[in-house]
C-alpha cells in the first residue's frame, strides 16, 4: 500500500510557498516597512555570527597570506609560500606530507560516508519494518550515542582496542596477532570510531527515506519479472536517494574535518586536516600556515556544499541534527 | 508494506552493539578495581565515590553547567526572534544570510576554534584585561549556537499558518496582543527545541572550547580530553559513565514527552 507522506509533503511545500507571498498580519506593508522590521528582527542576530565568524574567517584568510616570524610571531608582508607549502613545495624541493594530509582527510571522509552508508542501509531499513512502538524506542536507541559526547565515545576505543582487552586476546589466540599488541594507534582503529560515531547522522535521515518508500513499486518490479536484488535497485535505491545524500554530507563533512578521533586513535601518521591545523597553531607556533591549512579544510566545506546544492537541485534535504 | 528479511535483521542487530560497545565499555570499566589498565580486577563503587572529592572535576562540572546555560540564554534570544524574521519577511540579501547561517552548522569545528583563537588574540591587543576565559568561551558557543535555534524555529514558523495571526489582527488584536495570544504560543514548541539542541551542543562542545578557554575555565570535555593524553585512569571512566547516563535519560525524556503531546493532539 502506497503511504499517503508523498502527497502530504507536497502541500506543506505549497503551503510554504503561500506564506512567502502572504502580506504581513493583512496590512499591505510597503517594502521599506518591512525591510525595517525585518532589520529589528533578524539584525542583531545576523551582526553577531558576522562579527564574531565571517570576521575571524576574514582575519583568518588574510593570516595565511601572511609570514612567520623567527619565535613565531606574525610579519604581516604578504607571500603566498604558505599555499606553495601546502602544494607541496618544501625548503628542499617537493615534500609530499602537506598535500598527503589533504588527500588522507578527503579519503578518510569518504571511506567513513560510504562504510556508514554500508552499516546504515540495514538499520534503516530493520527500523521501518518494525511495529510502530518499536520504532519509537528503536530511533531513540539511535539517537542516543548521537546525543552522547564524542569525546567520550571514542575514547572508549582505547579501552576496547587495548593489548589486554578482549578483541586483542581474542585475536592473539587465535594467532592473527602478536599477543601484548595495542590495536591502536593506527588506521582501523581510526576508521572503527569514525564509523561508530557517524553512524546515527547516516541512519536517521536514511530512515526517514526508507519510511516514505512506496513499496507497490518493488512489487511491479517483481510481478514483471525482476529479481529481488534488480527489484531493489531500480523500485527502492532511487526512492531512498535523498537519504542516502543527506546522511553522505552530515556524515562526510564533519569526518573529514575530525581532530578529536586521529589525535586519540591515530597517532603521528594519521594527522588530517584538523590535526594539522591543531599543530600549527599549537606546538608549532606557525599561525599563517595553520590558517592556509583553514583555509584548505574551508574551501573543501564550501565545495561539498555546492556540490550538494548541485546535486539535490537546490531542494534542501539535509535533516540538521 | 515493508520488506523484512531475517539476514538484515541480523545485521541490524550487530550494527546495533557496535553503535553501544562504547558505551558499554566505558560504565563497565567504571566499575573494575584495577588503578592501572584495562585488566578486570573485581567489582568496585570506589571510582564514583572519589569523583565527590574530585574538586577539579566538581569545578568543571559546574563551568559546564554555568556555559551551558548562560550561552543557550542568549542564543535563544537572539535565535528564535531571527528563525521568527527569517520565515516571515523578505528583506534584500535574505538567500546570502540565509547560507552564511549554515556556514556555523557545517565549517569543521577546528577551523572555528582557530578562527575565533586569532579573532580573541587580536582584541586582546586592542582591549586591556580582555583575556581568555569564560567570557569568551560564552561568545564563541553563541555563535554556533545561534543558526541551530533559528533553523529550528524558523521551520517551525513555517509549518504555522500565518492567517492565524492574521485572523487575530482581523479580530481587533493589537500587535503585542497577537504576539502573545498567538504568535508566541505558536513557537514555543520551536524555542524549546531549538534551546534544547543549543544547550547539548555547548555541553557536548570540546574542540571550541578548547581553543578559546583559560585558566579556570576548564569545562568537563576539556578535562577528559587532558586525562586521556596523560593516561586513562578509572575515575574518568566514573566521569564519563555519568555523562553517557545524563544524556540517555534526557533523550529517552524527551522521546517520552514527544511520544504523549503527539498522542493528546
Amino acid at each position: 500500500m502506497a503511504e499517503p507522506t508523498a502527497s502530504a509533503g507536497q502541500t506543506a511545500f505549497k503551503r510554504r510557498r503561500r506564506i512567502r507571498r502572504t502580506v504581513h498580519f493583512g496590512e499591505p506593508l510597503p517594502p521599506g516597512a518591512h525591510t525595517f522590521r525585518a532589520a529589528w528582527l533578524c539584525g542583531p542576530a545576523l551582526a553577531w555570527v558576522t562579527v564574531f565568524l565571517l570576521v575571524p574567517l576574514l582575519f583568518v584568510i588574510a593570516l595565511s597570506f601572511a609570514q612567520r616570524g623567527d619565535d613565531g610571531e606574525v610579519v604581516w608582508r604578504f607571500t603566498w609560500e604558505n599555499y606553495s607549502r601546502l602544494a607541496g613545495n618544501g625548503a628542499l624541493g617537493f615534500d609530499a606530507v602537506q598535500p598527503l594530509i589533504l588527500g588522507r582527510s578527503l579519503g578518510v571522509g569518504l571511506a567513513t560516508a560510504t562504510l556508514c552508508l554500508l552499516a546504515g542501509l540495514p538499520v534503516a531499513f530493520f527500523i521501518a519494518g518494525l511495529p510502530r512502538r518499536w520504532k519509537t524506542v528503536a530511533v531513540t536507541l539511535v539517537v542516543i550515542p548521537f546525543w552522547t559526547n564524542l569525546l567520550v565515545r571514542t575514547y572508549a576505543w582505547q579501552i576496547l582496542l587495548a593489548p589486554e582487552g578482549w578483541l586483542a586476546q581474542t585475536l592473539a589466540t587465535a594467532g592473527w596477532l602478536p599477543p601484548g599488541t595495542a590495536l591502536y594507534p593506527g588506521w582501523p582503529a581510526v576508521m572503527l570510531a569514525m564509523v561508530c560515531d557517524y553512524l546515527p547522522f547516516m541512519v536517521l535521515p536514511l530512515y526517514a527515506s526508507v519510511e516514505k518508500v512506496d513499496w507497490s513499486l518493488t512489487e511491479a518490479a517483481e510481478d514483471l519479472g525482476a529479481s529481488p536484488l534488480r527489484a531493489f535497485w531500480h523500485a527502492v535505491l532511487p526512492q531512498i536517494r535523498p537519504g542516502m545524500i543527506a546522511g553522505g554530507i552530515l556524515v562526510f563533512l564533519p569526518a573529514t574535518g575530525q581532530f578529536v578521533i586521529p589525535d586519540l586513535l591515530g597517532g603521528a601518521k594519521v594527522a588530517l586536516l584538523g590535526n594539522a591545523v591543531q599543530q600549527q597553531f599549537g606546538a608549532s607556533r606557525d599561525w599563517p600556515f595553520g590558517s592556509a591549512i583553514a583555509v584548505a579544510a574551508l574551501v573543501v566545506m564550501l565545495f561539498s556544499l555546492w556540490l550538494h546544492t548541485r546535486v539535490t537541485k537546490g531542494r534542501r534535504e539535509v535533516a540538521l541534527p | 508494506m515493508t520488506r523484512r528479511s531475517p539476514l538484515s535483521a541480523l545485521a541490524a542487530l550487530a550494527v546495533f552493539a557496535f553503535l553501544y560497545a562504547p558505551l558499554a565499555v566505558i560504565i563497565v570499566y567504571s566499575f573494575n578495581a584495577a588503578r592501572y589498565g584495562v585488566a578486570w580486577q573485581g567489582f568496585t563503587v570506589d571510582w564514583y565515590l572519589r569523583l565527590l572529592d574530585n574538586d577539579p572535576a566538581i569545578a568543571a562540572a559546574i563551568n559546564t553547567i554555568e556555559l551551558a546555560c548562560t550561552s543557550t540564554f542568549f542564543s535563544v534570544l537572539l535565535g528564535s526572534v531571527l528563525g521568527y524574521g527569517m520565515s516571515r519577511y523578505e528583506f534584500p540579501f535574505k538567500r546570502l544570510f540565509h547560507h552564511v547561517l549554515h556556514v556555523p552548522v557545517f565549517i569543521p569545528d577546528i577551523v572555528m576554534a582557530v578562527a575565533l583563537l586569532l579573532f580573541f588574540a587580536v582584541l586582546r591587543k586592542w582591549l586591556a584585561g580582555f583575556e581568555l576565559g569564560m567570557t569568551t568561551m560564552v561568545l564563541a558557543h553563541i555563535t554556533f549556537q545561534i543558526p541551530f535555534v533559528a533553523i529550528v524555529v524558523r521551520a517551525r514558523m513555517a509549518d504555522c499558518d500565518p492567517q492565524l495571526e492574521e485572523a487575530a489582527a482581523d479580530l481587533g488584536a493589537g500587535p503585542w496582543l497577537t504576539f502573545r495570544h498567538v504568535t508566541f504560543p505558536l513557537m514555543v514548541p520551536g524555542i524549546v527545541a531549538g534551546g534544547l539542541l543549543a544547550f547539548t551542543l555547548s555541553l557536548d562542545d570540546f574542540v571550541v572550547s578548547f581553543f578559546t578557554s583559560g585558566p579556570g575555565s576548564t569545562t568537563l570535555p576539556i578535562l577528559i580530553y587532558s586525562s586521556v593524553k596523560r593516561g586513562l585512569t578509572p575515575d574518568i571512566n566514573a566521569l564519563a559513565s555519568l555523562i553517557v547516563l545524563v544524556s540517555a535519560l534526557t533523550v529517552v525524556t524527551v522521546a517520552w514527552l514527544r511520544g504523549r503531546t503527539e498522542v493528546k493532539n
